[in-house]
């Protein structure tokens, strides 16, 4: 195509234009029986279970770091007492979400480009349309409903194991007791914080069902494409995951 | 080429026409696979698609079943024309035809009970015993009743084609589409493939339209051959009418 635009433009054009139109005909079907309750239960503890450890990991580490490298600094003048809340405060408003968000992005999203980018490629999508059966009730629907569900959950998870993370780090380098450390945690932690960033991860999560199921319901022929599949919606679903994140810090901050 | 052999387009005596293709047209890219294809295919037959490999075989039956929409000409199957379905239309014929893809193409995160399972339950109201024996009996029809319980990955290749032919037949369609069904199978696997079509031919008097390379299968199977060579139908017959043909192209194929 040749056009006034820079191609990687008219790629992201075409690709939001065709995410808006997932996204519509998904919110079309979603509510429009027979359901695939069985499938979505299915996706939804797959999806947690491939991640657990994963998000368990980085989550401690995270929190362990951060409270590590703050002891010396914040020794420096004197507050080390402040150091739970500002754990607190950073990673349930942004560290949590968006390393997490990040983190299903990539393993999440690429699983389900792949997944069903395969299964374009070798015609079980054909073979269900023709079956007149609805693939994209059974495939899409429930994965994108399962993400929009679960990764919320892996987000909350996360953050309370990068809390205890958080609590290691600040118990071995500076002898802090479990219950200091946990009543300043909660104590810093207001709805205002709690709440928008529990919203934003439902988008996050229905950002990432959406992109890997569209790339990979819409792959190519060719074995290729289920790596581009795969690999593009790991890109795409991460962008999504920080603009997302930028939109929901701009809201909070003219909401609250 | 101008001496092109006719296509008879008036149904012979006695004979339905369940299938009708008229001035069919679909170009993928720039790349015109189907220039004006027209053929009549009757109830109860069973028609077989000869054509070079990227002829635009697979096209046509993807044409058939709506999977593909062509870009002008009428596909009418049992009297309605497909391209002009909507969604709902078009799965409620889809119901009448059975697709076998090239690839076999089972749900590999399935096992091969829930591979007969996916179109049945959500097809028809039956309870867990009427399933269990619906699916037995089509594995039973192909020979596979003790393999209910093997992922697709665990399957030879002609087991494969085997079980989607039963999860197909399971819908008891009364048009079966076969797109190269003994491709990549040895030849005693291939003869087995091509006898089970003739048997279920017999058994649920379906109409069968076969894509094939394979000349023994073809020999078996077909009651009617036609030629796919540049984008039009370019010879009708039998086996062994084909098989003299003047054209070298066309005895290409037999030799
Ligand atoms: N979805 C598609 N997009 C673009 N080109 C296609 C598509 N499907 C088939 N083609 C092209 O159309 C031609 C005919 O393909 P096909 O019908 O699969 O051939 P065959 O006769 O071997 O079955 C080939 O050149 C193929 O590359
Ligand atoms: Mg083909």
């Amino acid at each position: 195509m040749n056009s006034i635009l820079p191609k990687f433009l008219t790629d992201l054009l075409l690709i939001v234009y065709g995410l808006y139109r997932f996204s519509v005909r998904y919110f079309k079907e979603v509510f429009k029986p027979p359901y695939e309750f069985k499938e979505t239960f299915r996706q939804f503890f797959e999806i947690g279970n491939k991640s657990l450890g994963l998000v368990s990991l980085t989550g401690f580490i995270i929190g362990f770091v951060l409270a590590l490298q703050s002891i010396p600094m914040l020794t420096k003048f004197g507050a080390v007492s402040l150091i739970p809340t500002m754990i607190s405060i950073s990673i349930v408003r942004e560290i949590g979400p968006v390393i997490t968000g990040l983190i299903c992005a990539g393993k999440i999203g690429s699983g389900i480009g792949a997944e069903l980018g395969s299964m374009k490629v070798s015609e079980q999508i054909d073979a269900m349309e023709v079956s007149a059966t609805n693939p994209f009730k059974f495939l899409v629907v429930t994965r994108i409903t399962a993400t929009t569900l679960m990764i919320p959950l892996l987000i909350i998870y996360a953050d309370t194991i990068a809390l205890i993370g958080g609590f290691a780090a600040m118990n071995i380098f500076s002898g802090q007791s479990l219950q200091l450390y946990f009543s300043t945690v909660f104590s810093a932690l207001s709805f205002a914080d709690v709440i928008p960033a529990t919203i934003k991860t439902f988008f996050f999560g229905y950002a990432i069902g959406l992109v890997g199921s569209y790339q990979g319901y819409n792959a190519s022929r060719g074995t290729e494409s289920v790596g581009i599949a795969a690999n593009v919606s790991v890109v795409y679903s991460s962008i999504f995951v920080i603009l997302l994140d930028m939109v929901a810090v701009q809201l909070t901050m003219i909401l609250y | 080429m101008n001496d092109i052999p006719k296509i008879e387009t008036k149904p012979p005596d006695g004979k339905e026409i369940i299938i009708e293709i008229s001035n069919l047209k679909k170009t993928l890219g720039d790349n015109e696979v189907l220039k004006d294809v027209n053929i009549s295919i009757y109830r109860g037959e069973s028609l077989i698609i000869l054509g070079k490999s990227g002829s635009g075989k697979s096209v046509t039956l993807k044409c058939i079943v709506g999977l593909m929409t062509p870009d002008s000409g009428k596909v009418n199957v049992l009297n309605i024309n497909v391209p002009e379905l909507d969604i709902d239309e078009l799965q409620e014929l889809r119901m009448k035809i059975g697709f076998i893809f090239q690839s076999g193409a089972l749900y590999d995160s399935m096992s091969v009970r829930e591979n007969l399972e996916f179109p049945l339950v959500r097809h028809e109201k039956l309870t867990d015993d009427e399933v269990e024996n619906r699916i037995k009996e089509a594995l039973t029809n192909v020979g596979l009743v003790e393999s209910i319980d093997k992922m697709p990955s665990e399957l030879s290749g002609g087991m494969r084609k085997r079980i989607g032919l039963a999860r197909t037949l399971i819908l008891k369609p009364e048009i079966m589409l076969y797109d190269e069904p003994t491709t990549g199978l040895d030849p005693a696997t291939s003869k087995e493939i091509s006898n089970l079509i003739i048997e279920m031919q017999k058994k649920f008097k379906v109409t069968s339209v076969i894509v094939t390379h394979d000349m023994k299968c073809a020999k078996m199977t077909a009651d009617r051959i036609v030629v796919l060579k540049d984008g039009v139908f370019a010879a009708e017959g039998t086996y062994d009418e084909l098989q003299k043909s003047d054209d070298e192209f066309v005895r290409g194929f037999f030799e």
